[in-house]
């Protein structure tokens, strides 16, 4: 069964996005890439301090790079960080990210909203990262967002699907694809947001801060798949509890 | 003259353009990426771009992020 994923007008083949944050050397991000099955990685953009190397030496240039907007409080921030990345001629993609919530990291829907709004109408192709909420995912929507990207726990926390009802929320209400960012930690919880048929999923923190990044990265590969075939599968219907067991062996025929 | 790069002033050469700081700097002008008192400046405007005193540089990369 064929099973394309469109994204901004570009078909991928690989439904797990990773990150290029945390690692504990930046030279091992051309093997996670290898490993990982990705082609979409995300990066942020900072003041460059004398001597110092940016990211983009480490990246295979087979990547698309998406490039986020963090450090972003406001829309006007978002949209100025956007711009810059765009200069940097690795393409149109953005990842829309405002925070203003130090402690949490919980992104700013308004914000975030008004900044898709404003992206789109520069050509970008725009993915907010949200908090799962219906309203505030409809709006980006309505603003031309080409996913959303809402958080399973906060980010960094390795904590997994704590938001699985809204995000199944989103699944069903929403005709963009949603792609499960922040907090997955572990490959069984990306296969769960995958089953539950969300699009794809962006992992960075659970694979940067594993005892062995290449190795979780083929983990989490593995997981997406799995959990997309069993989505594509169509899963059997589960029993309320309390109701009856229903053998899968016949109960008669030799000793009944 | 005075200019303020990435958030800090300092006095540099007259005739400076933007290629000669991203030099002085010992950045890769493939890689940063240069905003000029809120307007990017083109990596081809880069030779052709004169410095003027009192300007405010951002220049930015990209590093690791998720």
């Amino acid at each position: 069964m064929e099973d394309k994923f469109i994204l901004g007008g570009v078909e991928l083949k690989s439904r797990l996005f990773i990150g290029t944050g945390k690692y504990s050397a930046d030279n091992l991000i051309p093997a996670v890439c290898e490993a990982s099955g990705a082609e979409v990685i995300t990066v942020a953009m900072r003041r460059v301090e004398k001597g110092q190397q940016g990211i983009v030496a480490h990246i295979p240039k087979t990547m698309r790079l998406l490039p986020n907007t963090s450090g972003a409080r406001t829309a006007e921030e978002a949209v100025r960080l956007a711009r810059l990345a765009r200069a940097a001629g690795c393409g149109d993609w953005i990842k829309i990210e405002v925070i203003s919530d130090v402690r949490h990291l919980l992104p700013d829907g308004y914000e975030t909203a008004k900044a898709t709004e404003a992206l789109v109408k520069e050509g970008f192709t725009v993915l907010p990262y949200i908090n799962p909420d219906l309203y505030v995912a409809r709006a980006c929507v309505d603003a031309g967002a080409a996913a959303v990207m809402p958080l399973g726990a906060p980010i960094g926390t390795n904590r997994g699907l704590r938001t699985k009802e809204m995000i199944g929320i989103l699944i069903d209400e929403l005709d963009v694809p949603i792609v499960v960012d922040a907090g997955i930690g572990r490959p069984s919880q990306a296969c769960e947001a995958m089953e539950m048929g969300a699009a794809a999923c962006l992992v960075n923190t659970a694979i940067a801060s594993s005892a062995d990044p290449v190795r979780m990265a083929s983990a989490f590969r593995a997981a997406v798949e799995a959990g997309r075939n069993a989505w594509l599968a169509g899963a059997g219907a589960v029993k309320a509890p309390g109701e009856a067991a229903e053998a899968s062996s016949p109960l008669t025929g030799f000793l009944r | 003259m005075q200019l303020t790069v990435n958030g800090e002033k300092g006095d540099y050469a007259d005739e400076l353009t933007v290629a000669d700081l991203l030099r002085q700097r010992g950045h890769d002008p493939a890689v940063v990426v240069v905003e000029r008192n809120g307007e990017i400046v083109p990596a081809a405007a880069f030779a052709a771009t004169r410095l003027e005193a009192g300007d405010v540089l951002e220049l930015v990369q990209f590093v690791g992020g998720g």
